[in-house]
């Protein structure tokens, strides 16, 4: 593994990237800072796999949003499954 | 993406590989509903409703769900390993202070092992897009009202994880066995879209 995680309260910031094809990192989420709640193992990007690419695991990870920042209101909060690739930080 | 899929192309895709691997003899006819049967089969929502009844009775298998649910999950014969790779998952629990409630928006993604196929609402457009951005007035649509005090936390399936709400045990259920409280949980308790 070449990646280091990002350890749980690490504050990160989504990539802002639209890319052509197929994402996991929901429009929503795009340009947001959330905080690593944990490391949900490690898997193969899927946006790459879905363009037929042969990559490594990375780390991927629940990332919880204030719903503030994704919708500009709102008191809840939004957890998302990221790969690091889809991940700054620290922010 | 749809919800409906009936005519689409993708489906006429779909019917077409099919029909091509059929005549090759590489897939025998009917085979495809057969291994979707096959990876369905035992899924429904007893399952949860058994490991929820146990979490309740159990303060210490509680705990050993929520830190690593897929290495508890044999403690009552079910496991994530159904389909073609061990699936993780994430047990989140309702508490005083938080709500949970499980929407894939992306797609349609759920723990099938455990809860069986997903109900047709959980893959409609208005819920995947609508619960993320105002989950209280969704689950109020529900019939569940959340009290004010009470934080919600929505959990977007997105990646590898599949999810399963730990409802809070009902008061006046002291007197239930594992199997009475069993009977208690819904599959919209397991989904957060109702309180059990």
């Amino acid at each position: 593994m070449t990646t280091t995680p990002f350890a749980p309260g690490t504050r990160v910031r989504t990539r802002t990237a639209d890319p052509d094809g197929h994402t996991r990192l929901p429009r929503y989420a795009r340009g947001v800072t959330g905080t690593v709640l944990e490391v949900a193992g490690h898997h193969p990007l899927a946006d790459d796999r879905a363009r037929g690419l042969d990559v490594p695991a990375q780390p991927v990870y629940h990332v919880r949003f204030r719903a503030a920042d994704l919708f500009g209101s709102g008191e809840h909060t939004v957890t998302v499954e990221l790969w690091h690739d889809h991940l700054e930080g620290p922010a | 993406m749809s919800g409906e899929h009936h005519s689409s192309t993708i489906s006429a895709q779909v019917r077409r590989v099919e029909a091509l691997l059929e005549e090759r003899g590489l897939l025998a006819p009917g085979e495809v509903d057969q291994r979707i049967d096959e990876f369905a089969a035992g899924g429904t929502p007893a399952n949860g409703a058994r490991v929820v009844a146990r979490a309740w009775v159990d303060p210490g298998f509680r705990d050993r769900l929520l830190a690593d649910a897929n290495a508890a999950l044999p403690e009552v014969g079910l496991s994530m390993a159904g389909g073609l790779q061990e699936q993780r998952l994430k047990v989140v629990a309702n508490t005083a202070d938080v709500h949970n409630v499980l929407v894939c928006t992306l797609c349609s993604c759920y723990p099938i092992a455990l809860l069986g196929p997903s109900p047709s609402w959980y893959k409609s457009e208005a819920y995947r897009s609508r619960v993320v951005r105002d989950p209280r007035s969704v689950l109020a649509e529900f019939g569940v009202t959340v009290p004010e005090a009470t934080g919600i936390a929505v959990w977007d399936a997105s990646a590898e994880s599949r999810y399963m709400v730990l409802p809070r045990r009902p008061q006046g259920t002291d007197d239930l066995d594992e199997a009475g409280l069993t009977a208690l949980v819904t599959r919209r308790g397991l989904i957060g879209t109702a309180l059990v």
